[in-house]
């Protein structure tokens, strides 16, 4: 036996080769990690911008994000009361708006549950109760409300953000930013071109029901929206999220709040 | 000089990783939709290739026989973990894009293949020349089927529109194939025959006759 196979030696080398490689990876771990943030942030940011038709990366640079963004103010609702969460209620959840991720709390039961099977219609099977929205005001009106909205399509959970006008009805943009869709076909759900069929739409009926829908084929008047050709699981799946995040046991409860206190239009 | 460009040059055609070791790839198939997001994954894998390379070659004369694997390993891992922590700070949408592709570099045949290969042989700066021929050999490929498959399958080239799509008002009729991963597996075959026809000592002896040993070690 050579003297670098002696179990001695083995354990040196293991030792060292450990601790060497753990302080390189921590240590870049641990220094980049403030700009990862920060990239994660724009991102977020951005996406909710491009869902409200403010951002295009075209034509905007990601300098502009944060002036754009600062128009914004993020609030929690609660789905269960359908309405904004209060200063002293996010206090007792130990909520903090600028640093709350509520990706990252699916599977805390403190808050998040499961969805009840026939309630699920975009087969989630969890959702966090307490969601993340954007409100945008215009001399003390609701301007523009971004919802979070997700839902299984395909091959995976889509996740994107609606961006609604202050009336509570009208739909301003739709964008994802996460899905695992096949490209070309369901990952159209991105093309510009496709996206640029949603503003203007209507959500609700005059009965408060959801009639957004997305149909197969061309899509006629105010509640139609084309599926994409050769992706009609896809298209399921867009339908099905409209359908559950706007829906009576999504965000319905506080959109119709709005409406009404709108003047019931 | 002369075996300096050599172990740089003859990966890239004699020698090739993807179309000759046949190793390397499925990471080919996966990252190949967009040239952009592919240029970025070759650059990734020539750095790990190079760098374990130059590693495992320092300390080669002190590993131990028994976890001779395992040190390779865990060097290669972490140099996976600082490339894919650098990408999400300073490259944050290509590393969305790229998702597991980077974590997946530590299972790539071509880096443990070249480690054990030529590192564990060799002195460092040539190893570490070494690694990045064999990151080139790999990038000429994968760059090659990143350019046909954007091409053809979605009408651009790192973004730019160089055949206008039916849905965006052009002419093309976008390949839909292209965009998915059977179509790399065409590419990489019709490569791999070209470049056999070219250079016919590249051609395998048939199965049923006796052969030589492969000089290379074959992989997945």
């Amino acid at each position: 036996m050579s003297s670098k196979d002696s179990t001695s030696k083995t354990l040196t080398v293991a030792f060292f080769l450990c601790v060497i490689c753990s302080i390189l990876v921590s240590g870049t771990a641990v220094l980049l990690k403030p700009r990862q943030e920060a990239n994660r942030v724009l991102d977020r940011n951005k996406n909710v911008l491009s869902a409200a038709g403010m951002f295009d990366a075209l034509i905007n640079s990601d300098e502009e994000v944060d002036q754009i963004f600062s128009r914004f103010t993020p609030r929690i609702v609660d789905l269960h009361t359908g309405r904004f969460l209060l200063d002293a209620e996010l206090e007792a959840l130990q909520i903090d708006v600028e640093s709350y991720d509520q990706r990252l709390v699916i599977n805390d039961s403190n808050y998040s549950e499961a969805i009840p099977r026939q309630q699920d219609l975009a087969n989630l099977k969890r959702r966090v109760n307490y969601q993340m929205v954007y409100i945008m005001e215009e001399a003390g009106e609701l301007d523009t409300l971004v919802i979070p909205v997700s839902g299984y399509a395909l091959w995976g959970i889509l996740y994107g953000f609606l961006a609604l006008e202050g009336d509570a009805n009208t739909v301003k943009g739709l964008a994802f930013y996460e899905l695992k869709e096949t490209p070309g076909l369901g990952a159209e759900v991105r093309n510009p071109s496709w996206t640029g069929l949603w503003p203007g739409k209507q959500v609700y009926n005059d009965a408060g029901e959801v009639s957004l829908r997305v149909v197969k084929g061309a899509g006629s008047g105010d509640f139609q929206i084309d599926g994409l050709a050769g992706a009609t699981l896809t298209s399921h799946g867009v339908d099905n999220l409209i359908q559950y995040w706007l829906g009576e046991d999504g965000f319905g409860p506080l959109l119709a709040d709005i409406r009404s206190s709108r003047g019931g239009r | 000089m002369a075996a300096v460009k050599q172990v740089l040059l003859t990966p890239l055609f004699e020698n090739n990783p993807i179309t000759l070791q046949i190793l390397g790839v499925c990471s080919a198939l996966a990252v190949t939709t967009q040239l952009s997001v592919t240029l970025v994954m070759c650059i990734a894998l020539t750095l790990v290739t190079a760098f374990s390379n130059f590693f495992i070659s320092m300390i080669c004369h002190h590993m131990p026989t028994s976890i001779r694997i395992i040190v390779q390993m865990t060097i290669i891992a972490s140099l996976v973990i600082t490339v894919d922590q650098f990408l999400q700070a300073f490259a944050y949408e290509i590393s969305k894009d790229l998702s597991v592709f980077v974590g997946l570099i530590i299972t790539n045949c071509i880096v443990m293949g070249r480690a054990e290969a030529f590192a564990m042989k060799n002195p460092p700066v040539i190893s570490f020349l070494d690694g990045i021929g064999n990151g080139l050999g790999y990038s000429l490929v994968l760059i090659s089927v990143a350019c046909i498959r954007e091409l053809f399958g979605s009408g651009t080239l790192l973004g730019f529109e160089i055949l206008p799509l039916i849905e965006n008002g052009g002419w093309y009729q976008r390949n839909g194939l292209m965009l998915l991963s059977p179509s790399a597996f065409f590419i990489i075959g019709f490569l791999v025959w070209a470049l056999r026809s070219v250079k016919t000592e590249q051609v395998e002896a048939r199965e049923y006759r006796l052969a030589p040993q492969s000089k290379e070690e074959g992989s997945f």
